[in-house]
């Protein structure tokens, strides 16, 4: 493969060069503010304008994404998002409102938001949904905030705990943490489900709920989730579901009718929103109808004379400025809408059929620390090519030699050298066997030449990165003109 | 490897019951790979045993580091904090984390002397990889 050379632009600054010109002066300057007011020339670069095009184009050559190769990060990190809802959200109706006209004039977007709500209660088995979470971890917030408020309204104040499994995403902990609760940790079983016992003894007046991703960060569906959910519930806890893993279970489960009584969606992963730069999101919250009068605000209602927007009884507030990340509901509205309920399951369907492919073809090959049906991930673990000395990190440097992004290494936790891939529904079986063959290759490497994996990559415009510098001596700043020259290194 | 003098837990801490210094086994640090940032408690902290006292951030996870005993903080590793790296490479000697002044010695008997804990890492091993 042929690389574009990667140098900086100031690196090929010439004095006097521009890339515009001017033209001349044809009116009184004006006085220049005082001196001590002026800034110092600033050291920008000089270079024409076809030198800028150049670099940026050799720049964007050197990405890579879901539009250029199989990137089995899956739908945390981006899975692939049609086309044709860039075009919709461009739609005027929808890409020029303002949030402060007035709502008989964007009847059309409040519309939108009303059926946007009853369809995520609906997917989730839920009775009220509320759009304005900004993005999955803030829902969860919301999630959090609407179980303290219902245990506060019901003047229990003893709960102040929440229980949170150790295959639970980071965000759990986290968030309840956020919100002044205590967190415990729920062991997971040999089989990687909730641990019962461990959650039988767990479980008393204290906690006020207990946070399940579902499916978990194993990529496994608990089937133990009736009996978690009868404990919790018997003794005074809610049960909080974190749906970003949601891509799975579409038109298959309802957490409602796992006995989830709370669950965020995250709009921008299972229902199509480029987001792998780190947004923009949504994180609407469903909720069963004993938290609906606690629900964040503005809920999208309907009444005789159109839509409106209404605040309930007792809801927490509002988690933003004004209505939520409209543009990720217009993309989530026009997915569920161009899918149907048929194509929303198949969306699944094919999500978790590609995981267990990969799993069947590989598990020969890596380890499986848990050997069942998987939903739309599949966990290995790099503990058969730790004991030869290669490590998890390098099959990932590896892959990239082989032209593919790696996956998730070392999460979850509970899992030795774990490679935690998600192929989603886009990838077809050319794809997921090239990938396969990638794989395989690298396993024999392992046996025959672990030397190259030590080294890898070799083919790529850098070379391995010094992640361990990088975070102990980070170097945050650059500064203009006393830069290292950067050689074209030898590919 | 693993001092003889020393006493551990189950989380892979140890504690020299003479001088009161704690830190992370030879075991936890291999598993934690290279580590980048300690998160320690300011002197005179008490701190209660298997409870957490503080985070160890390597590149791969943050993770808990949980007290071996009770006991007041009385230095921490300035050196290690600095140079995290010491932890991985003489996580028992150099690379201890905190100095503590015990306050009930009778917590030593909870925890494995280094035969035990030996024994203890080489079955978890086994477990893993069944």
């Amino acid at each position: 493969m042929k690389l574009a050379r990667h140098y900086l632009l100031p690196d090929i600054s010439q004095p006097g060069k521009t890339g515009c010109s001017l033209p001349q002066l044809d009116v009184p300057p004006s006085e220049l503010p005082p001196e001590e007011l002026l800034r110092r020339e600033l050291e920008l670069p000089e270079v024409s304008e076809v030198e800028v095009v150049r670099y940026f184009t050799a720049l964007s050559k050197l990405n890579y994404g879901v539009d250029t190769g199989f990137y089995p990060l899956g739908s945390c990190t981006m899975k692939y998002n049609p086309r044709l809802h860039e075009d919709i959200v461009q739609l005027p109706g929808f890409a020029s409102i303002h949030p402060y006209q007035p709502i008989e004039s964007v009847q059309g977007a409040l519309q939108l938001m009303f059926e946007l709500q009853e369809y995520l209660a609906e997917i989730t088995g839920m009775n009220a949904a509320s759009l304005a979470p900004m993005a999955g971890a803030q829902g969860e917030l919301a999630s959090i905030l609407l179980v303290k408020a219902y245990h506060q309204s019901r003047r229990d104040k003893l709960r102040k705990k929440i229980l949170v499994p150790d295959s639970a995403h980071g965000t759990n902990p986290a968030t309840a943490a956020m919100c002044g609760f205590e967190v415990s940790t729920i062991p997971s079983n040999k089989e990687g489900n909730v641990d019962l016992e461990s959650l039988e003894s767990m479980m008393n007046e204290e906690v006020a709920a207990v946070t399940l991703t579902i499916p978990n960060t194993l990529g496994l569906f608990d089937p133990q989730i009736a009996e978690i959910s009868h404990l919790v519930h018997g003794r005074g806890g809610l049960l909080c579901g974190d749906g970003a893993n949601l891509n799975s279970v579409l038109g298959k489960v309802k957490f409602g009718d796992l006995g989830i009584d709370c669950v965020q969606v995250n709009l921008h992963k299972t229902f199509s929103t480029p987001h792998g730069g780190g947004g923009p999101g949504s994180g609407p919250v469903c909720v069963k109808a004993s938290l609906a009068e606690f629900l964040p605000s503005p809920l999208v209602a309907k009444n005789a004379g159109g839509y409106v927007f209404t605040t309930p009884p007792v809801s927490i507030g509002r988690l933003g400025a004004s209505y939520g990340n409209f543009g990720v509901m217009v993309k989530a509205y026009a997915y569920i809408r161009t899918l149907g309920a048929e194509g929303l399951r198949e969306v699944s369907e094919n999500a978790v059929l590609n995981a267990n492919y990969l799993k069947e073809k590989l598990k020969a090959y890596y380890y499986l620390p848990y050997a069942r049906t998987c939903m739309h991930e599949v966990v290995f673990s790099g503990k058969k090519q730790k004991a030869k000395g290669v490590r998890t990190l390098d099959i990932a440097k590896r892959l990239l030699d082989y032209g593919f992004h790696p996956p998730t290494i070392y999460f979850p936790l509970v899992v030795d050298e774990a490679l935690m891939t998600e192929p989603t529904e886009t990838e077809s079986k050319e794809t997921l066997d090239a990938y396969i063959d990638a794989m395989k290759k690298i396993a024999r490497e392992v046996e025959e030449n672990p030397e190259i994996l030590h080294t890898a990559p070799h083919n790529t415009p850098v070379r391995r990165l010094d992640e361990v510098r990088a975070a102990r001596h980070p170097d945050l700043r650059w500064r203009m003109g006393n830069q290292v020259k950067i050689t074209n290194p030898k590919h | 490897m693993n001092p003889k003098e020393y006493r551990y837990t189950q989380e892979h801490e140890w504690v020299c019951p003479e001088s009161g210094k704690v830190g992370i086994t030879d075991y936890a640090q291999s598993q934690l790979g290279d580590v980048v940032f300690l998160d320690l408690p300011a002197p005179s902290t008490q701190v209660e045993q298997f409870k957490k006292m503080g985070e160890i951030e390597s590149v791969k996870a943050v993770s808990d580091l949980f007290a071996p005993v009770s006991g007041e903080v009385l230095e921490i590793n300035q050196i290690a904090i600095d140079e995290p790296g010491l932890v991985n490479q003489n996580p028992c000697g150099d690379g201890w984390l905190a100095r503590l002044k015990l306050s009930k010695i009778s917590e030593l008997d909870a925890l494995m002397d280094s035969d035990k804990y030996d024994e203890f890492i080489a079955r978890s091993g086994e477990e893993d990889s069944e």
